[in-house]
């Protein structure tokens, strides 16, 4: 037996009905196994999986500085949601950032009876009078949608009464089946709203937008301060220190670039059909997938002095970290990981990983769709249910005066051939035989599945971490990176290489014996029936 | 302490009939309470003779916390104590959560006194949603009247109510007392309701005719029973009263099926025509 199916082998036949088509164990890599993704996760499981307002406040709105973002509900979903992301900003010249900032319409009892309109103006209001914000963001949790509260009208009396722009987010926590629901409603409001209603034309003629990219630990910053190197001109950043101000002008940039498949492919989408703006996936999560994107670009531009430039900072980062990147390589070499994140970073990592050495035996998502494990190439093939159609799928036409094609279709199939040009492989190509690939991953499966492969470190979030960590396994997060960070481009490399060298090196929970490992903890005797024994 | 609420299409007359049978009640020196869980906030203005009343929701988010219940309840025709739940203007809010909200304000500030013989509910047309439903979970109401007429829609609200009762009543203790037919002149009608009570396994209760004389004291914010004490239909509200005081016929209702209804309504009523 795999260590698939001894894992699966634990549960009832009703749930391992449900869950055998979410795990695969590679056979025959690159693999074109087919995994079950983006379903209702069954009651009783303890998912990891968050809720449609996290993927559209938390993850997608939330990072832009000069946007004011109001939570419309009661007061948990905002305060919880607040600086929880480590999505680090810095004002614009002259701009605001109201990160620091949290904002919610604390709906009460009476509210929810008598509708909570009034009192989301009168926020409104306020935080007009006092923060004179640009944008303001609206986003609505559960009790909003059961009530009926018509945000979008509040919307559109916003932008006539205060001549701001205020967009709303029917992002209800129980809409879709995860957070990826959320994504897809911010991805639509960004573009039905912002995108495309600036006039700032760049002033280089390689001016690129990073979508997917949210500044975790600064992970952005590590990214511009390359591709600035390189002398790339960066108009926006969808969302991480991202801005509605320079958001406005991303469809007069030349090329998108995606980071996180899961969370921006639809802006991609949209922005290519509207606009003609090519998208390319890349990966700045690790030393050589940033050196292979940096290079993709190049070859996207076509440009022999940007090549140069491309190459000649490639060298001169490399030696850099050089001597950093043996020393952890000497401290990594030979260890296996696990991963569980998200919709795209259990792919990245990878990569990171394997510059030290460490190979990747377990990787899953939260809520990542079929077409990020598998590659784009299935799209066709997923069929839509109601928990999929209950979401807006806005198709774009050409924009008669912007669209603007960089390359014939020939030259773009040419490119096609040899980069990730509008496309995506997914995660599973990547992988070797014997790897284990988990779709919505569980308590019961995170632990089940470190006894039966034991690696040497496990990275997932805040809901399990302390779990596998005193459990014996050492376990970084890789939503917040446990505040540290950067972890991309190349000196986020050997962040990320001296943090989990000393996680591996300090293993101090695996030196404990718990107490119920050397006697029983239980303190009685056992009964006889009719139980005149008791202690 | 007897709780009734009462449910039925919207405007069959439940707030007129509940106001009129409750005259009755009055007369005969019960002790009565009324909360009306309808967000018009109009049952209870016969009693109070038109007096407009501040409702419990108003006031709770007007005064906040702090409410004295001399605020929300006021005493009207034959001592019967009067409170209107009120709730959001139609289309923005949650009534069913105001019901809630109200309900239990009610309860903390002591408005169910022990020596109230019956309190009633006269809840907002149909089952919609838990707010609505409130009057008969488990503590509340123990006996629900529906008010309905002979025409099909008044009756196939009447089984859509009795499907909500089945639910809380395999659950709970409430019950349904009987059915008030309030005529439309509908042609074979008390027959006709009389055979849809016995389908369902409960009775007609009482068949109020129609009167003018309804609408006459309506105009002048009054009872039947206060208005014009002698008159016919004044006797047709008191015999309600004593039936009701004097039931003790209270059932689980048996829900027919869409088919069964109608074939009913053919049998004893549509039939002629």
């Amino acid at each position: 037996m795999n260590e698939r199916t001894r894992m699966l082998d634990h549960y009832t036949t009703r749930v391992y009905k449900n869950r055998k088509d979410h795990v695969l164990q590679i056979e025959n890599a690159p693999s074109s196994q087919e995994i079950a993704a983006n379903t209702r996760t069954i009651p009783g499981i303890i998912t990891n999986r968050g809720c449609c307002y996290a993927g559209c406040k938390g993850v997608v709105v939330g990072p832009l500085k000069d946007c004011l973002v109001i939570t419309h509900g009661p007061i948990g979903c905002g305060y919880y949601s607040w600086g929880t992301r480590r999505n680090k900003a810095v004002a614009e010249p002259g701009g605001q950032n109201y990160l620091p900032y949290c904002f919610s319409t604390d709906m009460q009892e009476s509210d929810i009876v008598f509708g909570g309109e009034k009192k989301l103006e009168q926020a409104i209001a306020e935080a007009v009078e006092i923060f004179h914000p640009a944008a303001i963001m609206i986003c609505s949790t559960c009790p909003i949608g059961l009530i009926g509260d018509d945000v979008e009208a509040v919307a559109k009396r916003t932008e006539e009464k205060y001549g701001i722009k205020c967009i709303a987010f029917s992002c209800e926590g129980y809409k879709g089946v995860s957070q990826s629901a959320g994504h897809h409603i911010a991805n639509n409001g960004l573009m039905k709203h912002i995108i495309g209603t600036g006039d700032k034309r760049p002033a280089t003629k390689h001016a690129i937008n990073i979508l997917g990219e949210y500044n975790i630990g600064g992970d952005g910053w590590e990214q511009a301060r390359i591709l600035k190197r390189i002398g790339y001109e960066i108009v926006t950043v969808f969302t991480g220190d991202g801005s509605f101000q320079t958001m406005k002008n991303a469809h007069l940039a030349d090329l998108n670039l995606v980071m996180c498949h899961r969370s921006i492919n639809y802006v991609a989408e949209m922005m290519k059909d509207k606009y003609g703006t090519d998208w390319l996936k890349v990966n700045f999560i690790g030393v050589e997938a940033t050196i292979q994107s940096l290079r993709d670009i190049a070859k996207y531009f076509d440009d022999p002095e940007l090549t140069a430039r491309t190459e000649e900072v490639i060298r001169d980062e490399l030696a850099n970290i050089a001597d950093a990147v043996a020393y952890y390589k000497s401290k990594l070499k030979g260890k296996k990981a696990g991963i569980f994140v998200g919709g795209s970073r259990s792919h990245h990592y990878q990569a990171l990983l394997r510059d030290f050495g460490v190979e990747t035996i377990i990787a899953g998502y939260e809520f990542a769709h079929r077409d990020d494990y598998e590659g784009r190439q299935v799209l066709p093939t997923i069929k839509e249910d109601a928990d999929s159609k209950n979401i807006e799928n806005l198709v774009m036409t050409p924009d008669p005066q912007l669209y603007k094609q960089r390359y014939s279709d020939e030259k773009i199939e040419e490119l096609r051939r040899e980069l990730p040009l509008g496309t995506y492989a997914g995660m599973i190509r990547d992988m070797k035989d014997g790897h284990v690939v988990i779709d919505d991953f569980n308590h019961f499966e995170t632990e089940q599945i470190i006894k039966l492969m034991k690696p040497d470190i496990f990275f997932s979030g805040i809901k399990d971490k302390y779990i596998i960590q005193k459990g014996g396994t050492p376990s970084r997060q890789m939503h917040s990176y446990d505040y540290a960070g950067p972890y991309a481009g190349f000196l986020g490399a050997v962040n990320f290489a001296r943090d989990i060298t000393m996680a591996i090196y300090t293993n101090a929970w695996a030196f404990v014996t718990p107490p119920w490992k050397n006697h029983s903890t239980l303190i009685g005797t056992v009964g006889t029936v009719g139980g005149d024994d008791h202690a | 302490m007897r709780q009734v609420a009462i449910y039925g299409k919207g405007g069959i007359g439940k707030s007129t009939t509940t106001q009129n049978l409750n005259a009755g009640l009055g007369e005969m020196g019960k002790k009565i309470m009324i909360v009306g869980c309808d967000p018009k906030a109009d049952s209870t203005r016969l009693i109070l003779g038109g007096l407009a009343q501040q409702t419990v929701l108003d006031t709770l988010r007007e005064e906040g916390d702090d409410i004295e219940l001399d605020l929300v309840m006021k005493t009207g025709f034959a001592g019967i104590k009067c409170v209107e739940s009120g709730g959001p203007e139609p289309g923005v809010g949650c009534a069913g959560r105001g019901i809630i909200t109200s309900i239990s304000l009610l309860e903390r500030l002591g408005a169910y006194e022990a020596d109230l013989d019956y309190v009633f509910y006269d809840v907002l047309g149909d089952v919609v949603c838990g707010g609505f439903a409130m009057p008969i979970r488990e503590g509340k109401a123990r006996e629900i009247y529906i008010v309905c007429s002979g025409e099909m829609m008044a009756m196939y609200a009447a089984n859509n109510i009795c499907k909500g009762i089945t639910k809380f009543a395999n659950t709970g203790g409430v019950r349904l007392g009987g059915l008030i037919c309030n005529s439309r002149k509908v042609d074979g009608e008390a027959e006709l309701v009389s055979a849809f009570a016995k389908e369902l396994g409960t009775q007609m209760i009482h068949f109020v005719p129609r009167d003018n004389m309804v609408q006459r004291a309506e105009i002048n914010k009054k009872t039947v029973i206060e208005y014009d004490p002698t008159c016919n239909q004044a006797n047709e509200y008191r015999e309600l009263a004593r039936k009701i005081d004097s039931n003790d016929m209270f059932v689980i209702p048996k829900p027919l099926s869409q088919e069964r209804l109608e074939e009913i309504l053919l049998e004893h009523g549509i039939l002629d025509m």
